[in-house]
């Protein structure tokens, strides 16, 4: 059985990825109930800074990490204060167009910076392969799992018990209550949008070495990192990262057992069946409001 | 009388200077952006110096050359509206490209409809056969790709074979000849698998593959997919040797897939290792001469795929020179053209070969070591 071992471990690996990515889309959307469809891009973004920095520059690791996380966060800034604040009082329907937006742009920049061709960024931790009961995994891919642990983690402790990560929850559970006890919302909505892009660009830097940086990563990582989170729920941090895992293996297991040619579809079968089914996701919270 | 005569001889004149000054204006369409640039930047620059270097000396039969490019992005939808754009509004007498198969295949349709010969600098079988009368190709049929890499199989003893390729028009192409010459070869394919031009993780079909047990595994496609097919080969730890196709045939090629392109073997022009050729090869000269041209133009050296422009314009300008300013006579032309040598071979045309290219020069195998290409076979 190392074939489902393989499978799984590889589920595994990009199901890291899509729970880092789903994240992100949870926590814009508990801020601003908006969908950032740039999300993908921000993952973009990390994996070319880091092409750049490690790759072209061959800047230390822990430099090129820190700049192109930090970069990128202020990109998520820049993105928020230019194009989401001067609309903030719009409908959430404009916001989330205004984000589709951002997308393109952001794919376009990106394309005439770095060009179209992908780029290659070298291994973290060398290539050797590791064996484990028939399977084999590389160091990059502990590292994933490892890093995102640590970014799941960090956030927990963040939201649970920094007075910051409280105030956006409260923020999020109902924001004029929040405005009532003193809490400022819009300092908040600009710290989730530059959470969710570092948190995407992580996931970008870390994936990098295996899958090459190329201009136009983002759409479809986007798209898979939306389906995770449905999946999990967008109200539920633990959904986002449940829905990812979930669906990296489900992708995985697809791919393997069915056929390479569907993989992406899963994903999107996944998607729509939850919208269908059960569109608060596994672990999300219905919401019923009065029109 | 005289003033008669003076009036004619100045209306000769002119007429004659008008049509001696007329260019020659061909078309051409490469992936210049895109995916594939690598194959199409290096054409597009070969092209560009060529035509520069015919004009300095007087343009063809005293005609100077006019090339209009355009860029397909190595888009099929693209190339479409660009031929009609070369064909139709700048009324060229011939194009050269498009640089991919896929792209080839889409722009036919519509040189035949608007009789323009099409000299194709893309390698799929489809292009030339069955025989289109106005279409032509320069690059090595991926038949003779796979018919040298079976027979290096043959030599070596490996008879389980697993294929995984890419689900282009290149890719599928070479996935039909591999399975199709199979059995000629007492080649047994224990595994077909594809994979999306855009995918980033092949793990799924070569765990399927591993547990298969091939000799060996033949990957079939053009950047970036096997780059990331030899690196996943390296991390599930399969030592069987790796095959590539000619579609992989550039140094961009060695830098996506690092250390994991050491070893792999494949076929290519004789360009790729032309100072490793012995100097009885009539080819030798010629390649090692549009190496230097192309290096004190460009700063660098060109690669397999800046050849195929070389020999398509090589065989189009021959085809100028005996046909003129007509599509038709250029056509026929080109199919008569005998015994010229290319950067990719030697060309012998006929009305039911419009490749014109021998299996036995087509390709050397080289292998991969140190970062660089080493000739295995010739």
């Amino acid at each position: 059985m190392g074939e489902l071992l393989q499978y799984f471990l590889s589920g595994l690996t990009s199901g890291a990825i899509y729970a880092l990515i789903a994240l992100g889309f949870t926590i814009i959307y508990n801020a601003t109930e908006v969908i950032n469809f740039a999300q993908g891009e921000f993952v973009m973004l990390g994996a070319m800074f880091m092409a750049t920095f490690l790759g072209k520059m061959g800047l230390p690791l822990p430099v090129a990490f820190a700049l192109s996380v930090g970069l990128t966060a202020l990109i998520g800034i820049l993105v928020e204060r230019l194009t989401i604040y001067p609309a903030r009082g719009a409908s959430v329907i404009t916001l989330i167009i205004i984000t589709i937006g951002v997308s393109i742009l952001l794919k376009g920049v990106a394309m005439f910076v770095w060009g179209k061709d992908s780029l290659a960024v070298p291994a973290f931790l060398g290539e050797e392969p590791i064996r484990l009961f028939g399977a084999t995994i590389i160091p990059q891919s502990i590292l994933i799992l490892v890093v995102a642990l640590v970014a799941v983690l960090g956030l927990e402790f963040f939201f649970k018990h920094t007075l910051t990560g409280q105030a956006m929850r409260a923020c999020a559970a109902n924001r004029l209550a929040a405005r009532l006890l003193g809490i400022k919302v819009e300092p908040l909505v600009l710290l989730a949008f530059g959470v969710s892009a570092g948190l995407s660009a992580i996931a970008g830097v870390i994936i990098s070495p295996i899958t090459f940086a190329t201009y136009d990563m983002g759409t479809m990582l986007g798209l898979k990192g939306f389906s995770a989170a449905v999946l999990g729920g967008l109200t539920s941090s633990f959904g986002a990262v449940a829905g990812g895992f979930l669906l990296g293996l489900l992708e995985a297991l697809a791919a393997g057992f069915i056929s390479s040619a569907y993989k992406d579809a899963a994903a999107f079968v996944i998607l729509l069946l939850m919208l269908f089914l059960k569109p608060e996701g596994l672990f999300g919270q219905g919401e019923i409001k009065k029109l | 009388m005289k003033k008669w005569l003076w009036v004619l001889g100045f209306w000769f004149l002119l007429t004659g200077l008008a049509l001696a000054a007329k260019p020659y204006k061909i078309g051409a369409l490469f992936s210049i952006t895109g995916p594939t640039s690598f194959i199409g930047e290096p054409e597009r620059n070969t092209l560009v110096m060529l035509v520069e270097e015919i004009n300095k000396k007087g343009g063809i039969n005293g005609h100077p050359i006019e090339v209009v490019i355009y860029d397909t992005e190595g888009d099929e939808t693209n190339a479409v509206k660009k031929i009609t754009k070369l064909c139709v509004q700048d009324k060229v007498l011939a194009v050269i490209g498009p640089s991919r198969t896929g792209t080839t295949l889409a722009v036919i349709p519509f040189v035949e409809r608007y009789k323009v010969p099409l000299i194709s600098c893309a390698a799929g079988v489809k292009i030339t056969e069955p025989v289109k009368p106005w279409v032509f190709k320069v690059p090595q049929t991926d038949r003779m790709a796979v018919k040298r890499i079976y027979a290096y199989c043959n030599e070596k003893g490996y008879q389980k074979i697993a294929i995984i390729t890419v689900s282009t028009g290149f890719g599928q192409s070479g996935r039909e000849q591999l399975k199709m010459l199979a059995p000629k070869y007492g080649i047994k394919l224990v595994a077909d698998e594809v994979f999306g031009p855009k995918d980033v993780d092949m793990t799924p079909q070569l765990t399927r593959i591993r547990a298969k047990n091939p000799d060996a595994v033949i990957c079939w496609g053009t950047n970036p997919g096997p780059a990331i097919v030899a690196k996943n080969m390296r991390q599930l730890g399969m030592k069987q040797q790796l095959f590539m196709s000619h579609g992989v045939a550039s140094k961009r090629f060695i830098a996506l897939a690092g250390e994991a392109a050491e070893g792999i073997i494949l076929p290519a022009g004789k360009i790729l290792v032309a100072r490793q050729l012995p100097d009885s090869d009539p080819q030798k000269k010629v390649i090692l001469d549009y190496i230097a041209r192309y290096k004190a133009r460009y700063g660098e050296e060109p690669s397999a795929f800046g050849g195929h422009a070389y020999d398509a314009f090589l065989l189009l300008s021959k085809a100028l020179e005996k046909a003129g300013a007509d599509r038709a006579r250029i056509r026929e032309a080109l199919e008569n053209l005998k015994g010229v040598v290319g950067i990719h071979g030697i060309f012998n045309m006929s009305p039911k070969d419009h490749n014109g290219l021998d299996e036995k020069e087509a390709f050397v195998l080289v292998r991969i070591h140190n970062g660089d290409w080493e000739l295995l076979e010739r």
